[in-house]
């Protein structure tokens, strides 16, 4: 099958790939790029692992077309803080152990940062309703949002 | 796997000659989150998708005195955050809030919503009890259809090939006139409609219901329109007893199916109460414009 050239923003660097038309971003991300921080889970949009940002928004990228990210901007987990310097939502997270099995956590990470600069100051409420798209089967979500109320409050205190 | 031809034409023109044109199966690509699922699905079948989104008409709305002109692909996150249209469809944007997650409402579009016509979707109800109209482009030319007349069956509506959705146009509600929408659904979050229920509501100014449109919603193969739970609704103050008649009117329209998220027998009485409910909130909703 013919292969499409694409060329669209990934974190800030402009990279360029060819894929199947019918191929997912998600598939693109992990198989041709190696950004593997995004998360397969369930493949239809239900379970928020594979969670990126397309143009700013939050979108499962399991059900976005590669192509379609021709001219985009697209955010993966792989642009928040890095192993030398984490950031605050990711140290947030490990200082809360909000996590267990971690398949979970990389679209919780770019679930909450997208949250977070849209609403800096969200009750606990918002923040459980704003992420009720990212399921978590070890945790309960309970030190999930604990992280997520907290990284809020260190980050209006960073601003 | 499907073998998959994308094009994402730049103009309406464009993309009816795609269609229209098109040797294989061709079908529109607007959010994605239910046709890419529904892809996985197919085995050695060619498709072409129709990318709508890189039409700049298709992205956009416009609240003027005319009304609201909803570009059918703008996704329900920015659709949801423009106060402008909130402050007067306040139950179409609260519909459009409950489509699936935040990651959905990121893709997923009102256009999107109607044209893969499951009864169940949220926002049609809202769009037909203010009377919104799809304009569709075709091979022929441009034509107009009320919203209640779009979907003709479980994922079925009126498009001929070639033909898409490309403005839905909202007129302006008359003045004193609101609108709400309640759906239930067995979880908190997250789930697609047992049962829903739209109404817009006008009221004099001594409080009398002038004017009033029902609209329920996954209890039949289409999104209906209950004539009857308006016209109760008529000449009354919107009180217990008109609600109660309104509940009744919903649940006699009613056809519902029985599966596993609910009985018919279930259902229809449940789509009776979030009809009274939604007929409350929109006269609460009018009397505080009033006030």
């Amino acid at each position: 099958m013919t292969k499409t050239h694409v060329t669209t923003t990934i974190n800030g660097e402009v990279t360029e790939f060819l894929c199947e038309p019918g191929a997912t971003l998600l598939a693109v991300l992990r198989n041709e790029l190696q950004l593997t921080g995004t998360k397969e889970g369930c493949g239809t949009g239900d379970c928020g692992a594979c969670s990126v940002t397309l143009n700013g928004r939050l979108v499962c990228s399991c059900l976005v077309l590669g192509v379609e990210a021709e001219g985009a901007e697209i955010g993966t987990v792989e642009g928040i803080g890095g192993i030398d310097k984490l950031h605050i939502i990711q140290e947030k997270f490990l200082e809360h152990a909000a996590l267990q099995c971690g398949i979970c956590t990389p679209g919780l990470i770019v679930s909450t940062k997208a949250l977070l600069a849209e609403n800096p100051e969200p009750t606990e409420k918002e923040a459980r309703y704003y992420l009720a798209g990212n399921l978590c089967r070890c945790t309960g979500y309970d030190k999930i949002i604990r992280a997520v109320m907290d990284s809020a409050e260190a980050m209006r205190g960073d601003a | 796997m499907v073998s998959v031809v994308y094009e994402a034409p730049a103009s309406v023109q464009d993309a009816v000659a795609l269609l229209s044109g098109a040797e294989i199966t061709a079908t529109v690509l607007a959010g994605g989150t239910d046709l890419i699922i529904q892809m996985q699905g197919l085995v050695n079948e060619s498709r072409l998708l129709v990318d709508l989104k890189k039409i700049p008409a298709m992205m956009e709305a416009t609240l003027d005195a005319e009304g609201l002109q909803l570009g059918p692909c703008m996704s329900c996150a920015e659709l949801t955050s423009r106060e402008d249209i909130k402050s007067v469809y306040p139950g179409l944007i609260e519909a459009a809030y409950l489509i699936g997650s935040t990651q959905i409402q990121g893709r997923a579009s009102v256009g999107g919503n109607l044209c893969n016509s499951s009864p169940a979707a949220d926002t049609v109800p809202a769009l037909i009890v203010n009377n919104a109209q799809c304009v569709i482009v075709g091979p022929s030319g441009e034509r107009s259809i009320q919203v209640e007349d779009f979907a003709t069956g479980v994922g079925q509506n009126c498009l001929e090939k070639g033909e898409l959705l490309s403005l839905i146009r909202i007129p302006l509600p008359a003045a004193n006139t609101s609108d709400a929408y309640l759906r239930f659904i067995p979880r908190t979050e997250m789930d697609i409609a047992v049962a829903g229920a739209a109404v817009s509501i006008t009221l004099d100014d001594d409080g009398i219901c002038t004017a009033a449109r029902v609209s329920i919603g996954a209890v039949a193969p289409t999104v209906l329109v209950v004539a009857k739970a308006a016209e109760v609704l008529l000449g009354t103050k919107v009180d217990v007893q008109a609600l109660q008649a309104v509940a009744e009117a919903a649940s006699k329209a009613s056809s519902p199916i029985t599966d596993r998220r609910g009985t018919d027998e279930y259902r229809r009485h449940v789509v009776g109460v979030l009809a009274k409910r939604a007929a409350a909130i929109a006269a609460e909703r009018v009397r505080g414009i009033q006030s």
